[in-house]
């Protein structure tokens, strides 16, 4: 049987269909990806998939059930298969506690262009010129005595959304990152950076070794400090990672139960309160230049902060913190409806930045009397939820910063801190740039952060790892 | 294996699986990476059907059913990997994705300098493994799965001290299919995780969870329904658990003495254990991502990980454990071997590329791929602590503690990039005063040095203390692959290990 398109699967998915509404998602996905390790190459690959996912929704009186099935490699034959699959579970279902009727023309994104034009796929190709720059970069840092390890991946989903509201909807995602660490030939330092990118032409592998090399010289010297709270400089990885967890804990529907760090005693949530110390923005854009993401709710499940029967819904421009003060929560037009607040869905982008902030690290640097300077941060996990307390280390390289210049590396540290509270304990603000983050960067690339400073950040004990 | 007649489908391979021409699909893929200049190639065929339910306050919030299914070719040319995946199960996509593991090889070699080779492995013919369990969970109707869940959480809701219940079942039924020529396996494994976790909210904004202990389990159905653990037991239990928890007082950071019921410290095994006697972390394949490890090769056979109390082994057999199969993603047969042997290290966890490389004879199969759109890695087999015959109880534990902390239940973890540094939290923290349990404290998390933890293990319990803990989710590679794994411990006695308070360390 051939295949005519994830467009036609679309429609004749929506054909098949003989529950009440239907929600049909056909998504393209292409990737390829490079791995290496003290100077060679590892593992690599190229994949290809396609899934089709359908949500069939049944009503039967005020009650609305909904069916999800998603079922990768599906052939036009087998289409319908799968929207009997999808009904079959909405009949199994009991009420979906997020029902609502399903987003009409109006009510959703602008048209986009290209429905018609095919699902456009990566490969190998992709890394032709960075590749090249790659081999080059090995090449140096074996004369320097030095090891490169890192991974670059670059990946292609198309989706293409269908209703039976009427609402045909098409978004590409380009998505992809660069990330290189640098050892010294005994391991005992290290160096991390990393990128985003849509499409590889604008990484710089010559300028990403360079940063690399200078930190590794900082590591000449080496100071062992204990734990403690510090004056420290996170450059803008370290900034999205905290963020970007900030973020996913900022659910209206946890909020409103009481049950977690933005709910306000008594009932409610803490909208309006001032969180930051200064007026720091954060926000989410769809077009945000370099960044851009779905312009439209893609929800493929329901959950705690999505729902399946808003896809297709537009997403505006959402600031999260706005000067300084919390602005809103994450929800679905189902948790809006009981927080009584604007219906403001999680958007696949994160920026953070302060007006008017120009200064770059090293200004920052060049300011500092005496703290610490950070590279990224590692295992970030939440150890209490009520203060948002999080624990993790840092990693690749800590600096000591002594009137103005880095004069040394430090021991790694575990720290245990809230994203919250830092926010108000912010004292300078750098100029925002795009950011990768190093732990979250297998769910989330798209972020802009400034470098920061924080006043006390508390390293609760010394790892020996190096 | 448990055999039970009439049950859904126990001890065969799904028919809708065995009924693709994988035989065929192997053929065309491995002739087609032959002629094109590989020197080995080996194929897998998957299909994985996962099923997520969660139920907020009784209502249903999720249910997403997904099936996975594709087909991969991994090639070594010349010295270097190959790897490509294709959607489609037909013969047109694998001999197309030979093709392109052939060209991506040859891409590869420009910036490869380590020569790829394969530790060699008995042929074991055309083989057929099925995990142990009674009722295939995707044969339930949802309606009885989503009822069951409701039935739970309404239980819990209709106590005073419960405002909130999340309820949460994940099903996974897993077919591999995996052929290198000498080898081809068919297999197929099950595995359910429930859990229920219910949420008090205090007047002035305060709020404590209560977890269940019920560990991921290698089972089918029937583990929702009264096979291998008590639910109703367990569910009775939470409400006086949370309630006695918001009124517990907040601990006193300092060093205390521990005993550590096996549903917590499984975590700790599977962090300061499980990854760092990984053996392509210890050689700094992962050394960018996931990280490396203190216990390096040249440590094999003299560094004192732990007190001689300290037996690990690694296994891929332990009955309804989350990594146990019958051959590996490369075709080795699953083994059982020792990690540490009174405390010191004497093995790692290997698969066909690094035993060869450091010399370290036969795999003991722990290549493992999430899916058929990834290449094999390394990957943890169950990693478990084990009991000392004739051991003590816990309660016995308890009584040889003057001041300590009892710890059950896994929350929150962290370790670093070498396995030195880690802290844990727990779901309950009960204060032990001169041998006895004397309430519970809150706001506690315990942090040590990995080789400083396990060398103050003073005593591991008997086998009634015994528990194969787990988690679905085990990350490591990029790119990101999950995997199911498993944990047995007794329980234990440490002395002297660093208290914090996590509302001090927030402030």
């Amino acid at each position: 049987m051939t295949r005519q398109g994830p467009q036609a699967a679309v429609e004749r998915a929506l054909q098949a269909a003989r529950c009440d509404d239907c929600v049909v998602i056909a998504d393209e996905t292409s990737s390829a990806n490079l791995r290496w390790a003290g100077n060679t190459l590892t593992t690599n690959g190229v994949s290809r998939t396609r899934q089709l996912t359908v949500i069939a929704i049944g009503r039967r009186g005020v009650a609305t059930a909904a069916g999800v099935v998603s079922r990768a490699g599906v052939r036009d034959d087998q289409i319908a298969d799968v929207v009997r699959a999808a009904e079959q579970a909405a009949a199994d279902s009991i009420p979906a506690d997020d029902a609502l009727p399903l987003v009409a023309p109006d009510g959703a994104a602008a048209q986009a262009a290209g429905w018609d034009e095919p699902a456009a796929s990566t490969g190998i190709g992709v890394f032709t010129p960075f590749a090249a720059a790659l081999g080059d970069a090995f090449g140096a840092a074996a004369a320097a005595g030095r090891k490169l390890y890192g991974f670059a991946e670059h990946s292609l989903t198309c989706t293409f959304l269908g209703t039976s509201s009427g609402l045909r909807l098409r978004h590409d995602q380009p998505g992809g990152k660069v990330e290189i660490n640098a050892k010294s030939a005994d391991l005992a330092r290290s160096a991390w950076a990393g990128a985003g990118t849509r499409d590889f032409s604008d990484i710089d592998v010559a300028g990403l070794a360079a940063r690399l090399s200078l930190q590794l010289d900082w590591a000449a010297r080496r100071v062992d400090l204990p734990a403690g709270h510090y004056e420290t400089l996170l450059p803008p990885a370290a900034v999205a990672d905290l963020m970007i967890y900030l973020y996913w804990s900022a659910g209206a529907r946890d909020a409103m139960d009481g049950r977690s760090v933005f709910s306000k005693p008594g009932g409610g949530s803490r909208i309006g309160e001032r969180l930051a110390s200064c007026a720091l923005t954060l926000r989410s854009d769809p077009a945000a230049p370099g960044l851009e993401c779905a312009p439209f709710v893609i929800a493929h499940a329901s959950g705690r902060d999505s729902s399946v029967f808003d896809n297709g819904l537009a997403l505006a421009p959402t600031d999260w913190i706005s000067a300084g003060q919390l602005a809103a929560l994450t929800q679905t037009r189902r948790t809006a409806q009981r927080s009584g607040l604007p219906v403001t869905p999680e958007i696949g982008n994160l920026i953070l930045a302060a007006p008017g902030a120009t200064a770059s690290l090293d200004d920052m640097v060049a300011r500092t009397e005496r703290g610490l300077l950070l590279t990224c941060l590692w295992y970030i996990r939440e150890v209490d939820p009520q203060s948002l307390l999080l624990t993790g280390l840092t990693r690749d390289g800590v600096y000591l910063v002594e009137e103005g210049r880095v004069t040394a590396a430090v021991n790694n540290f575990r720290f245990n801190e809230s994203p919250v509270a830092m926010l108000g304990r912010i004292t300078e603000v750098g100029a925002t740039a795009a950011a990768l983050p190093r732990e979250w960067s297998d769910f989330f690339t798209r972020a802009a952060m400034p470098p920061v400073r924080v006043d006390g950040f508390n390293m609760s004990s010394v790892s020996q790892a190096s | 294996m448990d055999l039970t007649a009439g049950t859904a489908g126990a001890g065969r391979v799904d028919e809708e699986f065995t009924a693709l021409p994988l035989r065929e699909l192997a053929a065309v893929a491995l002739q087609r990476a032959a002629d094109l200049g590989a020197g080995h190639a080996d194929f897998r065929a998957e299909r994985i059907m996962r099923r997520r339910i969660s139920l907020s306050d009784g209502q249903l919030e999720t249910r997403y059913d997904t099936d996975e299914a594709g087909l991969a070719v991994r090639v070594v040319v010349d010295g270097t990997w190959g790897f490509a995946s294709d959607v489609d199960l037909t013969a047109a996509a694998a001999a197309r994705a030979a093709a392109e593991a052939v060209d991506v090889a040859r891409v590869a070699a420009a910036l490869t300098a380590e020569r790829i080779e394969l530790a060699s492995e008995p042929a074991h013919g055309d083989v057929t493994w099925v995990s142990d369990y009674d009722i295939d969970p995707f044969s339930v109707p949802v309606a009885e799965q989503i009822a069951l869940l409701g039935g739970w959480s309404a239980g819990l809701l209709a106590h005073d001290r419960v405002d909130h219940v999340d309820a949460s079942l994940l099903q996974v039924k897993e077919c591999k299919f995996y052929s290198d020529g000498a080898t081809t396996a068919t297999q197929q494994r099950i595995r359910v995780h429930p859990e229920l976790t219910a949420v008090a909210v205090q007047a002035g904004g305060r709020f404590e969870t209560m977890r269940t202990l019920a560990p991921p389990a290698g089972r089918g159905y029937e583990y929702l329904t009264g096979t291998g653990w008590d639910f109703p037991a367990e569910f009775a239990e939470i409400p006086a658990l949370l309630e006695a928890k918001l009124a517990a007082p907040t601990v006193r950071a300092g060093r205390y003495d521990l005993v550590i019921h096996p549903s917590n410290l499984f975590l700790t095994m599977h962090e300061s254990v499980g990854h760092a006697t990984e053996l392509d972390r210890a050689l700094g394949y992962e050394a960018a991502y996931a990280g490396t490890s203190f216990a390096t090769p040249d440590k094999l056979g003299s560094l004192r990980y732990g007190s001689p109390v300290m037996h690990v082994t690694g296994d891929r057999t332990a009955r309804h454990g989350l990594a146990t199969i019958g051959y590996d993603d490369e075709g080795v047969a699953a083994q059982s071997w020792d990690l540490i042997s009174g405390g010191v290290l004497t093995g790692y966890q290997l698969d066909r590329r690094t035993a060869r490389l450091t010399g370290l004879g036969r795999s003991n199969g722990c290549a493992f791929a999430d899916s058929p759109g990834h290449m094999p890695i390394q990957r943890m087999a169950n990693v478990s602590l084990r009991p000392a015959e004739g051991g003590p109880s816990i309660a016995e534990l308890i009584a040889g503690v003057q001041r300590g902390i009892y710890v059950v239940g896994d929350k929150s973890w962290s370790i670093d990039m070498q396995r030195y540094n880690f802290q844990f939290t727990g779901q309950r923290f009960f204060r032990i005063s001169h041998g006895r349990l004397a309430g519970q404290l809150r706001d506690v998390a315990y942090q040590a040095t990995t080789t400083d933890f396990w060398n103050s293990m003073e005593a591991v319990g008997g086998p009634q203390t015994y528990l194969l803990g787990g988690a679905f989710n085990c990350g490591k590679g990029q790119p990101g692959q999950a995997a199911p794994v498993s944990h047995g411990c007794p329980a234990v006695l440490m002395r002297g290990i660093r208290i914090l308070n996590t509302v001090e360390e927030a402030s």
